[in-house]
């Protein structure tokens, strides 16, 4: 309990106004502090990296000697992994070297052939889904459309009315952007902004405790 | 009105195979759409148009293959600028591990064209473990964060790194991402240190900037694929982001036509049931 538990509030809370103090006191002390700081955050970051590292063949593992459901994925997933590791190992991780090839003409390539069936998707669920059936739905759906023109060269290309002197569906859609977008975003940010003070404070106070993890 | 109403629900295999055909051709029939550059990226191009050669532009290619098509093109575009106008260029990848491998071979391939050297005019530092940390820690000391480039070798020993201690010898930092962590940047970079920050960021997340862009957090922005677009008609060097912009086109404009088409086939079911 004492090790679980209270050790890491003491530690937060400590850390917590100990930063604060050095970011609003600048002295040589506070700076060294500073410095100090961010060399452990990298070797506690590498740290985190191998354990990572390490929980990913132990999950896999577990999964390939117990033979649970889709375990040849888990044995596909460390072979590749190790695979990537003796590449780069042997053969370095420069351009033209075995590690840079797997992973641009196989991991590369899948994640953007995978990506790239989104067009799809959100051209058949943009069919299905933006209908007109109230006034703020089709507000909605002007608006998108007036993005989805003002983002393509072809929404300048249609702006046959700006010899009126009238704005180009591209000069909309930057106000669109730039002003009711702008307006709400920046509500949110704010927003966010206040409610990540709060419970900022709230964890170094040790009054928010759920990433303690349960009991 | 009953053939009208069966619009609503079109077969996706049609909506596949008419999306599809829209986004190909394109690259093989172009139009040559004129593309008008907006003030945002505008103001990127005249930032590093100002710069002269003693300058360094720091980019960092925080993005992974699902974005390579949308931000490659940019990073393509803002290297070639700089290397056009003998500003030096440093890339890493702070954030995204992945970023490595997309450009990496990118940036060999245009120094060759440029005829450019390795640890003179650019120097390539991968990515190291730190996200946040590693930003902070550039504005404290540099080549005590980095040390070494991505080969290896010492940042005291490369001529480029050699008089870089801080963010104060670094003109801009361009970050180049698919999510929101240029935010990081103007939290540790910006507000701590007020470096200038310039971000290249998807369609999608390109909104999300527009509060930070109007706050003067960020001197430019280019959004998805038509910022390097726009990018690419500003130095006279069409190339991956305007070919794409054209199959951007076609495919926005058939995704519009199914719109229109599913909500005519709404309203005439609707008025069938009516009857």
């Amino acid at each position: 309990m004492f090790w679980k538990k209270k050790v890491p509030l003491i530690i937060v809370f400590i850390m917590g106004f100990v930063m604060a103090l050095q970011y609003f006191i600048p002295s040589d002390f506070s700076q060294k502090f500073y410095d100090t700081y961010l060399d452990w955050g990298i070797v506690i970051g590498i740290f985190g990296g191998v354990l990572g590292y390490f929980s990913f063949f132990r999950v896999h593992i577990h999964k390939v000697t117990k033979k649970a459901p889709n375990w040849q994925f888990s044995l596909i997933s460390i072979l590749c992994s190790l695979l990537m590791v003796v590449a780069a190992l042997l053969g370095g991780r420069g351009t033209g070297s075995l590690f840079m090839q797997l992973f641009l003409y196989t991991s590369a390539a899948i994640n953007a052939t995978v990506f790239s069936l989104l067009a799809f998707y959100i051209s058949s669920a943009a069919y299905r889904a933006f209908r007109a059936r109230s006034t703020q739905a089709a507000a909605l759906l002007l608006a998108a459309v007036i993005m989805m023109l003002g983002r393509v060269p072809i929404g300048d290309s249609i702006s046959f009315w700006t010899r009126w002197g009238l704005p180009s569906i591209n000069e909309i859609s930057q106000w669109i952007l730039n002003v009711p977008n702008l307006a709400a975003k920046r509500a949110i940010i704010l927003g966010v902004g206040l409610g990540s003070l709060l419970m900022s404070l709230k964890i170094i106070l040790g009054i928010e405790r759920t990433y303690l993890g349960s009991e | 009105m009953k053939f009208l109403a069966k619009l609503e629900k079109l077969d996706r295999r049609i909506i596949y195979i008419i999306i599809t055909i829209a986004v190909v051709l394109p690259f093989f029939f172009r139009m040559g759409l004129p593309i008008s550059v907006s003030p945002e990226v505008k103001s990127v191009y005249d930032f590093i148009d100002g710069l002269t050669p003693s300058d360094c532009v720091f980019i960092s290619g925080d993005y992974d293959p699902q974005v390579d098509a949308e931000l490659s093109p940019m990073f393509d575009a803002i290297v070639r600028h700089c290397f056009e106008k003998n500003v030096k260029v440093i890339v890493a990848n702070v954030f995204n591990l992945q970023g490595i491998g997309l450009v990496e071979p990118r940036l060999k391939k245009l120094a060759e064209e440029y005829h450019k050297v390795y640890g003179v005019d650019y120097a390539f530092l991968g990515w190291k473990q730190g996200f946040s940390l590693l930003v902070m820690g550039m504005g404290e000391n540099f080549k005590k964060t980095w040390e070494t480039d991505y080969y290896g070798t010492r940042l005291e020993d490369l001529p480029i790194t050699q008089p870089i201690r801080n963010y104060d010898q670094i003109a801009l930092v361009v970050d180049l991402t698919g999510s929101g962590v240029f935010g990081a940047w103007i939290t540790y970079a910006y507000v701590q240190y007020r470096q200038k920050i310039a971000a290249g960021i998807t369609a999608v997340m390109a909104a999300d900037a527009y509060p930070q862009l109007q706050a003067g957090q960020l001197i430019g922005l280019l959004g998805g694929l038509r910022g390097a677009a726009e990018y690419e008609q500003l130095i006279h060097h069409p190339s991956l982001g305007s070919v794409g912009m054209e199959a951007q086109s076609w495919a926005h404009i058939a995704i519009i036509l199914f719109i229109i088409l599913g909500n005519i086939g709404y309203y005439a079911a609707k008025k069938n049931k009516e009857k």
